[in-house]
């Protein structure tokens, strides 16, 4: 069954595959997996297998995403943004919160426009903070998603400005 | 003080309203206890030995008569009747009802008070001097830096969810009544070399399992650039802190593996990318946020001394004691700031009843502009009395068993809740108060002791400061029984020290005996004038040690 998730607000059929759910993936040990030549378009790939076939997967055309672990440095990341149509960020934990910061540098600092996915663990009291980090599509479990679009809207208003449109900045704009 | 406008009332609201869904989320299994433990824990909550605590921020101590007043309404309706005031200023509630929380939060923010961040992983309480504002050299008052780091640090989207608790404490005057030392990030009010004022920034303090006292990140930093450069430590400590170990999880392991210099390099690396953003101050700004903290309409009067004048009247020497420990001096002519002891002897120290507070909120109102501070130390205060006026307070809170005339002293003891509340403590701290105020019960002999800070906690978690004690008690389990490890010459000020341990850990019963030997060495060996303190510090620990394991008391 296709993945579901949310993105830009909207629920929908995720036209991404990770390269494991292709078979595709390559580890250290292993390298250069056969790259499919023409395969069903989208494909996300971990952070050491695009450094390792980064070119190879460019070659291929295609639209191209990777999948950063929270103890990646995504100025590492940063030189391939312009290939790259998807950064993947993963939430192992209830816990894990590095991938909130990854994301305001791929935003702000890195300029990234595209697709920004938060994968793992990932539930609706998390996604009031992640979209203003700038992340806009969300790999939700089912019972969340039907429920997700009111958690956009927990807060009416935010004290800092971070990555997001359309907040009503307090600090920086004190009301009367 | 800060006044919520309405954007500020809509968000505690809203949290209400969140935390309401996540309660009753977790009571019909959408949510497990871990998953709820996430979400419980930032909004102060608690699930506890006997029943929840829940937590309730109270910023930089600071309490208007009609907050006191909600507080002992709730501690009446949904706990025990009393509250417990915590070292960073906060209240704890030991005994309400998981299902009630969300009400009781919704009580809160009527009165523009909140759970938020006072327990988890986050940026928590921003606390600060109880006299500011009041005391006399102080360079300027910290209080509107709290609220613009308050509002700041309020669900911060990226700082949410830290490797580990964040506490920051912000002081403008020379002496440091609010340990900044020992906490995450200490933000020092200082002037600049053009005389400026401006910021002192340290990082790394920290007190339980691993004590550390903070180190200097950046010596000068200009007024405007406070949140950015906060935000740069904060982004530096979010991806670099350890995950993998909770006890080695808080900024101060992170600042001591790189060490000053290379997280100070760290830091000044990211904060250069970020200066000069959104988050960049203007005069405005702090000046509007300034204009909250004026000062009260004070009136035109000149310093009295109220002892002498009661002496003439009554030749009262307990007033007298009272005036001397339990009130200091104010930057306003004719004004005095008197403490509100919580350290009643047969009374748990911090707490305080429902009746209490209402009558605290009543005081407030008629003595001090209808405002009270929390101390860091455990204590209340009521900030602007006029002295002609102290008496007449004195005998109200006497008779309310709040005057224990004790500020400072032995018996003005730190103490976390322990074993009987908490449900990582070894030790019941709280007994062990007991047992301590039953064995010093003489007044005069904790005068002629003077100024000794004695600190409790009933774990490593260190929630008592044992560390930072001129005496500092832990409670340690030995095979089950609770035994305590005394310490000596540590000190939580601008000359903050951690102590030192004496020796063996000692049984419950001989804790107030070990005392009394560290005090007996103490009296035969001190110079005039010399605090207890200073005597550990010119002694060294040894003197004091061989007393106390000196035959035949303590095994």
């Amino acid at each position: 069954m296709p993945r579901r998730l949310l993105r830009d607000r909207q629920v929908v059929e995720d036209d991404w595959r990770y390269a494991e759910e292709l078979g595709c993936a390559s580890h250290a040990d292993a390298p250069h997996a056969a790259a499919p030549a023409a395969g069903p378009g989208a494909v996300i790939l971990g952070f050491d297998q695009w450094r390792r076939e980064r070119d190879a997967w460019t070659a291929r055309g295609g639209r191209l995403g990777v999948l950063l672990l929270p103890e990646h440095k995504v100025e590492q990341l940063a030189p391939d943004l312009q290939r790259l149509s998807l950064v993947a960020l993963s939430f192992p934990g209830p816990a894990e919160g590095r991938g909130y910061t990854q994301a305001r540098l791929l935003r702000e600092r890195y300029g990234f426009q595209d697709e920004l996915r938060a994968t793992g663990y990932v539930r609706i009291d998390q996604l009031f903070f992640l979209a203003r980090c700038g992340f806009n599509s969300f790999e939700l479990a089912d019972g969340d998603i039907a429920v997700a679009g009111a958690a956009f809207s927990t807060f009416s208003a935010a004290y800092q400005p971070a990555n997001d449109r359309g907040l009503a900045l307090k600090l920086q704009h004190p009301q009367p | 003080m800060y006044r919520y406008d309405i954007a500020d009332k809509n968000l505690v609201r809203e949290r209400v309203a969140q935390f309401r869904d996540q309660t009753r989320r977790f009571l019909a299994g959408e949510l497990s206890d871990d998953e709820f433990r996430h979400l419980r824990l930032r909004n102060g909550l608690y699930l506890q030995r006997h029943a929840p605590m829940l937590r309730v921020a109270i910023p930089y101590g600071l309490l208007s008569s009609k907050q006191l007043r909600a507080l002992g309404a709730i501690a009446r309706r949904y706990d025990r009747g009393y509250g417990h005031f915590t070292t960073r200023q906060n209240i704890q509630y030991n005994w309400p009802k998981l299902e009630q929380v969300p009400d009781i939060l919704a009580e809160l923010a009527e009165v523009e008070m909140h759970a938020i961040q006072t327990s988890g992983n986050c940026i928590r309480n921003t606390t600060s001097d109880h006299l500011a504002g009041i005391t006399p050299n102080e360079l300027q008052d910290p209080r509107p830096w709290c609220e613009l780091i308050r509002q700041w640090s309020t669900f911060h989207p990226e700082f949410t969810y830290l490797p580990r608790k964040f506490k920051i404490a912000v002081t403008g005057a020379p002496q440091d009544r609010a340990a900044s030392l020992v906490h995450d990030v200490g933000v020092h009010i200082v002037r600049g070399p053009d005389g400026q004022l401006g910021f002192e920034i340290l990082a790394g303090g920290g007190l339980g399992r691993t004590p550390v006292i903070g180190q200097v990140v950046r010596d000068f930093l200009p007024r405007e650039h406070l949140l950015s450069y906060l935000e740069a430590i904060l982004r530096v400590y979010n991806l670099e802190g350890r995950r993998d170990n909770l006890t080695k999880a808080r900024i101060k392991i992170l600042v001591r593996s790189l060490g000053i210099g290379e997280f100070k390099k760290r830091v000044e690396a990211e904060w250069a990318l970020i200066r000069g953003n959104a988050l960049t101050l203007d005069p405005e700004q702090i000046e509007r946020m300034g204009s909250f903290f004026g000062p009260p309409p004070y009136r035109q009067l000149s310093d009295i001394d109220p002892p002498a004048a009661v002496d003439a009247l009554a030749g009262n020497r307990e007033f007298r004691a009272w005036y001397r420990y339990n009130t200091v001096a104010h930057k306003v002519p004719g004004y005095r700031a008197v403490y509100v002891s919580l350290k009643k002897p047969d009374v748990a120290p911090g707490d305080a009843t429902d009746v209490q507070m209402e009558l605290l909120a009543d005081l407030s109102e008629r003595y001090s502009f209808g405002e009270i501070r929390v101390t860091h130390t455990q204590n209340l205060l009521l900030a602007d009395v006029e002295q002609g006026a102290v008496f007449e307070l004195w005998q109200t809170l006497r008779a309310a068993g709040l005057a224990t005339p004790n500020i400072g002293t032995l018996t003005d003891m730190i103490c976390c809740p322990g074993l009987d509340f908490c449900s990582l403590a070894n030790a019941g701290s709280i007994e062990v108060a007991k047992i301590i105020n039953e064995r010093f019960e003489d007044f005069d002999y904790l005068y002629d002791l003077g100024e000794i800070d004695l600190k409790m906690s009933g774990c490593m978690n260190a929630c008592g400061h044992h560390h930072v004690g001129n005496i500092g008690i832990l409670g340690v389990d030995k095979g089950g029984e609770e035994w305590y490890q005394i310490t000596i010459g540590g000190a939580a000020g601008a000359d903050a020290s951690l102590g030192t341990v004496i020796g063996p850990s000692v049984a419950k019963a001989q804790v107030p005996d070990t005392l009394a030997r560290l005090l007996e060495v103490y009296v035969e060996q001190r110079e005039p004038e010399e605090r207890f303190l200073d005597t550990v510090r010119r002694l060294g620990v040894k003197p004091f040690k061989e007393r106390v394991y000196a035959a035949p008391a303590a095994a």
